[in-house]
């Protein structure tokens, strides 16, 4: 075997293959227990790493008992408007913060980061005081709402590192062509960071998508519940976990995410390092 | 085309560490119409700051800006009507190099037309049609270079600024777009205000050389006025390469003659430059002589010729630099590339007395 191969081998195809294993794993868990009966899911004889008899009726019996579909367009219709508002609410903020430098942008930045490390546990009771003044209780309004509170700080913080690796040159260069701010912010911001917006954007939306505390406290008809809150709450009844239609429900949820990071995946890495080649 | 007139012009702004920092402290300077003028001295002495002030990217603190006949001062740099290039070029990125040209033209609202028409005049003068439709992280150093210049020609500015646009190519191709540069200047016949740290730059390009040093003018002139009639030491030492050798010496009378007197040797000053250096004698002052003023010489003369010790050769091509010891100084002669001399030799150079400076030894300003 070639002396560099082996090197590579051992210390980034074997440790990467465990970490892959180790990731995976769960998935694939969720993804056998969906397509298995209950008959099979019960017997410890069998071996539990493989479907043995493949059925589709954990995911019929999703559709039938639940109300699956409208929880995919609640929690849809709630992480892409939370999404939109906290993109443009931060891409304003982001900008402020980092180029116009007024008196206090520092602490500001610094304030809105220390917002996002208040954990919600804390939040939800004083938002639902708030929610329920605004008569928005069990509104799924309430969520797109509350979901900003975290999503905006921290877009913000995304932003700002990236606004900051764009060469403040360019902007002045513009603003010498004949634009004014707002134009500057357009024609030359928005279309050099669009890798950063993708990934913001891609975040807050999984990030809301995922979201369960506030999705349990604010929201209790059953027709207005989100994904994450509506298989947990109906299909464990009591002590009895329906694993079929759970899991068949978790795979489902989980391919829209997928699909997003799979198709924003370039744009995503690039927008993390903050990257601008020239 | 406009002349473009600083007066009083300061910029003060507070550190990091709060402190009160003068950026550039009363600058007074006219510019006129169709002048080729070079802001040249070491890194923080304020050339960039004044040029980014006059573009409108820096505030001023106190003092006024014209150009042509309108105070500029509180105008944003969008309506000033002028052109600046960049050290970085600041090219835009995600845009095809004819919408980088365009750009500043769309934002006035011309027709299509006259834009199309500007955008590829420019490119034929600047020899870039074949790349228009390119991307900039697909030129060379030298493209993109082009492309920047491009972008304020299209414009027809009253002023174009420069901020050391050079600084970021190879050497060759530096001295390849000075040439053109100044080329450029002739054929738009426009106001053009650069910024460099490079003596060289600044020599061969200005029309008027601005020497800075501390935020403060050192001296305006000419090219070659600086060169030889520099108003003190620092703009002595800044132009002309390699630097200007810098010796203390005392100003003595022996034989009713003026001499400087250093630690090797002895020069004589001539007899039209003695009148401004009657309060120096017996006192202190700073001898300057270029290595270019200092030659072998054939044999001794008297007030003429230096004893030195050569320590080493540095062999350019069309000249020999020699660095030398005379007595407790060290001085760098430039001499004929024939010249045959090996290290360690003693040898004798002939000083140019036509060309010595002479110095004050406290204020640095020029005696002769």
């Amino acid at each position: 075997m070639h002396e560099g191969f082996r090197i590579r081998l051992f210390r980034f195809y074997i440790p990467l293959a465990f970490f892959l294993i180790f990731l995976l794993f769960p998935f694939y868990w969720m993804f056998i227990t969906a397509f298995k009966s209950d008959a099979e899911l019960y017997n410890l004889k069998l071996n539990p790493f493989i479907i043995h008899d493949f059925t589709i009726h954990n995911a019929i019996r999703l559709f039938k008992e639940t109300l699956f579909v409208r929880w995919m367009y609640n929690t849809f219709f709630i992480a892409i408007l939370s999404t939109v508002v906290s993109l443009t609410a931060s891409l304003l903020a982001a900008y402020g913060i980092q180029r116009l430098r007024f008196k206090g942008s520092g602490p500001i930045g610094i304030g809105i980061f220390f917002s996002y490390l208040i954990p919600p546990t804390i939040l939800f009771i004083p938002l639902a005081a708030i929610i329920f003044k605004l008569r928005l209780w069990d509104s799924l309004w309430s969520l797109v709402l509350v979901y900003p509170t975290f999503l905006i700080p921290f877009c913000t913080w995304l932003l700002m590192g990236y606004f900051k690796s764009i060469p403040k040159e360019m902007e002045e260069c513009a603003m010498i062509d004949g634009a004014s701010r707002i134009r500057v912010f357009w024609k030359i911001i928005i279309p050099l960071s669009l890798p950063g917006i993708f990934s913001c954007g891609i975040f807050a939306f999984t990030l809301s998508w995922n979201e369960y505390l506030y999705a349990l406290a604010f929201i209790s008809s059953t027709p207005s519940k989100t994904v994450p809150v509506g298989l947990v709450t109906e299909l464990v009844r009591g002590d009895v976990y329906h694993w079929g239609p759970l899991m068949a429900g978790a795979l489902l949820a989980s391919v829209p995410v997928a699909l997003v990071y799979s198709f924003f995946v370039e744009h995503y890495v690039a927008g993390l390092t903050g990257a601008l080649k020239e | 085309m406009a002349k473009v007139i600083l007066e009083n012009v300061s910029k003060h702004y507070v550190s990091k560490q709060s402190r009160d920092v003068i950026a550039v402290k009363d600058f007074n300077l006219e510019i006129e119409d169709k002048e080729f003028v070079v802001f040249v001295g070491p890194s923080g002495c304020g050339k960039t700051t004044t040029l980014r002030m006059i573009a409108g990217l820096e505030e001023i603190t106190h003092g006024k800006i014209y150009i042509g006949d309108r105070l500029i001062n509180r105008i944003p740099a969008k309506d000033r009507d002028i052109a600046m290039v960049f050290q970085n070029y600041a090219l835009y990125p995600h845009m095809t190099v004819y919408k980088n040209l365009s750009f500043s033209l769309e934002m006035r609202k011309l027709s299509k037309q006259e834009i199309d028409q500007r955008v590829r005049e420019a490119a034929e003068l600047l020899e870039i049609s074949e790349l228009l439709e390119r991307k900039p992280k697909q030129l060379s150093g030298g493209q993109r270079q082009r492309v920047a210049v491009g972008r304020t020609i299209v414009r027809k500015p009253q002023v174009f600024l420069f901020d050391e646009p050079l600084s970021n190519l190879d050497a060759k191709l530096r001295v390849q777009m000075r040439g053109e540069l100044k080329k450029l200047h002739e054929r738009l016949s426009s106001t053009i205000i650069y910024v460099t740290h490079d003596q060289i730059e600044a020599m061969t390009m200005g029309s008027v050389i601005v020497v800075m040093k501390d935020g403060l003018i050192q001296q305006v002139g000419k090219p070659l006025d600086l060169y030889f009639h520099p108003i003190n030491k620092f703009v002595a030492g800044f132009i002309g390469s390699p630097t200007m050798n810098f010796v203390e010496t005392k100003l003595i009378v022996s034989d009713n003659q003026l001499y400087v007197e250093a630690d090797g040797f002895k020069l004589r000053v001539l007899e039209e430059k003695t009148p401004n250096l009657q309060g120096h004698i017996n006192k202190k002052v700073i001898l300057g002589i270029r290595p270019q003023d200092l030659s072998m010489a054939p044999a001794q003369i008297e007030g003429e010729t230096i004893p030195a010790f050569v320590e080493i050769i540095e062999p350019i091509g069309n000249e020999i630099y020699l660095d030398v010891k005379s007595g407790r100084d060290s001085l760098i002669a430039s001499v004929e590339p024939k010249t045959k001399v090996i290290p360690r030799q003693n040898i004798l150079l002939q000083a140019n007395l036509e060309n010595i400076h002479l110095f004050d030894i406290e204020t640095e300003k020029a005696l002769l």
